[in-house]
């Protein structure tokens, strides 16, 4: 049978919930194509136990870790040359990985190596009938435009995934657990670059990626006094502030709030645009929310085409009225 | 110290047009411009030139037509701009694109330093700078927001991750690949307008990198664009307007109502 890596994302000693994401993927895409699935885990520590049941159960048939000082945090040469040895020695149909900023660099660093295709940032992942061969779905071009992407003829067949574009399984997956030492050789790690310092940001409020909850503010709600409503709704439903690329440009908000094509890509139960107008590249970054609501003074703005229910009125009046209305109601 | 730069031309409007059959973008008749995210790089190299006795080449693989981009570099700046043009060159995805690139450092390297932008409007897959990276077996250092010290030893830079961010010390050679946040790009001069004016553009094809026709253009992908789409993404909305906004509200605050913090004993 053949394999399917999957590539983990660790945040500290944490294994980052876009590999669980990806596990779950990759065993929607065994039911089309016998697949082995497993997880590949660079670290500086051994895995711990109840992280290798969490992967297993999330769907891995086997770990492959491996171990080294050097795996700290990212770093370019030992990371794509052992995951290069690892991939020669598994001989994998498929590698997947989260497109982060770590895996957005391994990975055309792999793909490089082993002279084979990488698809970027995909948000569609399928096997093709007759040819088993995996097709690649991603925007490109701001947006206007899906491209589905082959890689016939070189394998494996490499493609990143944005975090929270799939969903991680709903069951329990049996698994053989099946845990695998991979020896790193003094080669595999041989580079001259070094980590000096890293400064962690400090605890705020939950990332936008993270978040069950979006009050997603935009250009009109006209100035950024403005968004003193979408704070105070946010604060009362434990929610995160989001925003559009153009409120991020005038600097009402910092970047790590943006949704969208240049922002973030996020899952939220309930996403609520106010002052938003739904241009695809904001609507590439949230359509894989929940539930959707809009808020436009527009009737005929975009972004109702992408809602579950919309309000046609004044952003900032409909926000002060739904706060005190919650308001309301709490304090009876 | 001799730095690259690499620069893509793309499409100076949204408007791009694909070649149904192939996948692939169809340049001819679209006005180009430097990539916005590759004029970060260019600006990088160029205050590196101005504290140092160092020059500053930049390479773009593109059709004909992408010579008046790489233009716009000498105007910045540059001391030296080269387009890869060749027939054979078309159709490249990112491994194709990045092994003409690389070969052209290895030709006429070493070269110290190599600079990327993030990612191409265009293309977008922010891949061409650390495959380049890896076909040099070179370190790499992606999303760079500024750059702390370069000498002779290296060049330490500042990367920003998801987590927070960090310091890295490279050796040289290395390539780095920054992001807008490192630096405001500078407006060509009049004097480096006429000097692009006159500077003669070389061009250089398959002949001088002497790459194996597997390794080039569409023939050298690995990747195929099998099909181009539109986003199909639309829902089945319920409107509220004029009298209903109530109702509407009402129906927010039921969906919210699970995430209520309710904190009043
Ligand atoms: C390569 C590329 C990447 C991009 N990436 C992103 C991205 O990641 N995220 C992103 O968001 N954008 C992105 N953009 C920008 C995007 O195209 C839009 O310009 C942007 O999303 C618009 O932001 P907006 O909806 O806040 O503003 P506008 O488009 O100006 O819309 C304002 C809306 O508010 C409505 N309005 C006005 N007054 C009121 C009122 N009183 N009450 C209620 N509604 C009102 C208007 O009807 C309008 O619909 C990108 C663009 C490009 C080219
Ligand atoms: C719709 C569509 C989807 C595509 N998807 C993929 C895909 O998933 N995988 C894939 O391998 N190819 C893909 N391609 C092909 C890819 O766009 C081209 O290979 C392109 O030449 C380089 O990729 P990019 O635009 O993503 O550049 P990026 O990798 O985003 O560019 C990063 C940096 O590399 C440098 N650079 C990039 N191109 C050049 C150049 N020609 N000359 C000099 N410097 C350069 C610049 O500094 C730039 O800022 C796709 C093409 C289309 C039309």
């Amino acid at each position: 049978m053949s394999d399917l890596l999957v590539i983990a994302e660790r945040r500290g000693n944490e294994v980052h919930s876009s590999t669980l994401e990806l596990l779950g993927k990759a065993r929607e895409l065994s039911m089309k194509r016998p697949l082995t699935v497993s997880v590949v885990l660079l670290s500086d520590k051994r895995v711990q136990e109840d992280a290798a049941d969490a992967l297993f159960s999330g769907g891995a048939d086997r770990i492959i870790q491996a171990v080294d000082k050097s795996f700290g945090r990212f770093n370019f040469e030992p990371y794509t040359k052992s995951l290069a040895a690892i991939v020669r020695e598994f001989a994998p149909e498929i590698v997947l990985a989260p497109a982060t900023t770590s895996g957005r660099t391994y990975m055309p660093g792999l793909a490089a190596l082993l002279k084979t295709g990488l698809t970027a940032d995909c948000t569609g992942l399928d096997i093709e009938e007759g040819t088993g061969n995996l097709l690649q779905t991603r925007p490109a071009i701001g947006g206007n435009i899906m491209a589905t992407i082959k890689t016939p003829n070189h394998r494996p067949q490499m493609a990143t995934v944005r975090p929270k574009t799939f969903s991680p399984l709903k069951e329990e997956y049996e698994s053989k657990g099946e845990l695998v030492n991979f020896g790193v050789t003094h080669d595999l790690i041989q580079t001259g670059a070094k980590l000096i310092e890293f400064h962690p940001i400090g605890e705020g409020q939950k990332s936008v990626q993270d978040a069950e909850v979006i009050i997603a503010g935009g250009m009109g709600l006209r100035k950024v006094e403005n968004m003193e409503p979408v704070y105070r709704l946010s604060k009362m439903i434990n929610g995160t502030v989001g925003a559009s690329r153009k409120i991020v440009d005038s600097k009402w908000i910092g970047h790590e709030a943006q949704v969208g094509l240049s922002g973030h890509t996020v899952k939220p139960k309930i996403y609520i645009a106010a002052g938003i107008s739904g241009a695809v590249q904001h609507i590439a970054g949230m359509q894989t929310a929940e539930f959707i609501v809009a808020i436009n003074r527009d009737r005929n703005a975009a972004i109702f085409n992408f809602a579950d229910i919309g309000l046609v009125g004044d952003a900032v009046e409909i926000l002060n009225e739904l706060a005190e209305s919650i308001e309301s109601e709490v304090k009876r | 110290m001799k730095i690259l730069v690499l620069l893509k031309q793309v499409p100076d409007s949204d408007e791009v047009k694909l070649n149904p059959e192939t996948g692939t973008m169809i340049r001819e008749g679209v006005g180009t411009v430097i990539n916005p995210l590759d004029l970060h790089a260019l600006e990088t190299a160029l205050r590196i030139k101005e504290i140092g006795d160092h020059s500053v080449a930049v390479v773009s693989m593109g059709p004909p037509v992408a010579e008046e981009a790489v233009r716009e570099a000498i105007a910045m700046g540059a001391d030296r701009a080269v387009l890869l043009t060749d027939r054979k060159f078309a159709g490249a995805d990112t491994w194709a694109t990045s092994m003409a690139l690389a070969r052209f450092a290895e030709k006429e390297g070493p070269f110290d330093l190599i600079l990327a932008g993030e990612k191409a409007t265009d293309g977008e897959t922010g891949q061409v700078g650390p495959e380049t990276g890896a076909m040099l077996g070179i370190p790499v250092a992606t999303y760079v927001s500024r750059i702390v010290e370069l000498d002779e030893s290296g060049i330490t830079v500042e990367r920003e991750v998801e987590e927070g961010k960090e310091i890295w010390k490279l050796p040289l050679p290395s390539l780095v690949s920054v992001t807008k946040d490192v630096n405001e790009p500078r407006l060509p001069t009049l004097n480096g307008k006429k000097l692009a004016r006159n500077a003669s553009i070389e061009r250089i094809g398959n002949d001088f990198l002497e790459l194996d026709p597997s390794e080039i253009g569409l023939k050298g992908s690995p990747t195929r664009v099998v099909r181009i789409g539109t986003p199909k993404l639309s829902r089945k909305v319920e409107m509220y307007e004029g009298n209903s906004i109530r109702d509407g509200i009402d129906e927010i605050k039921k969906r919210l109502a699970p995430y209520l913090e309710v904190n009043h004993e």
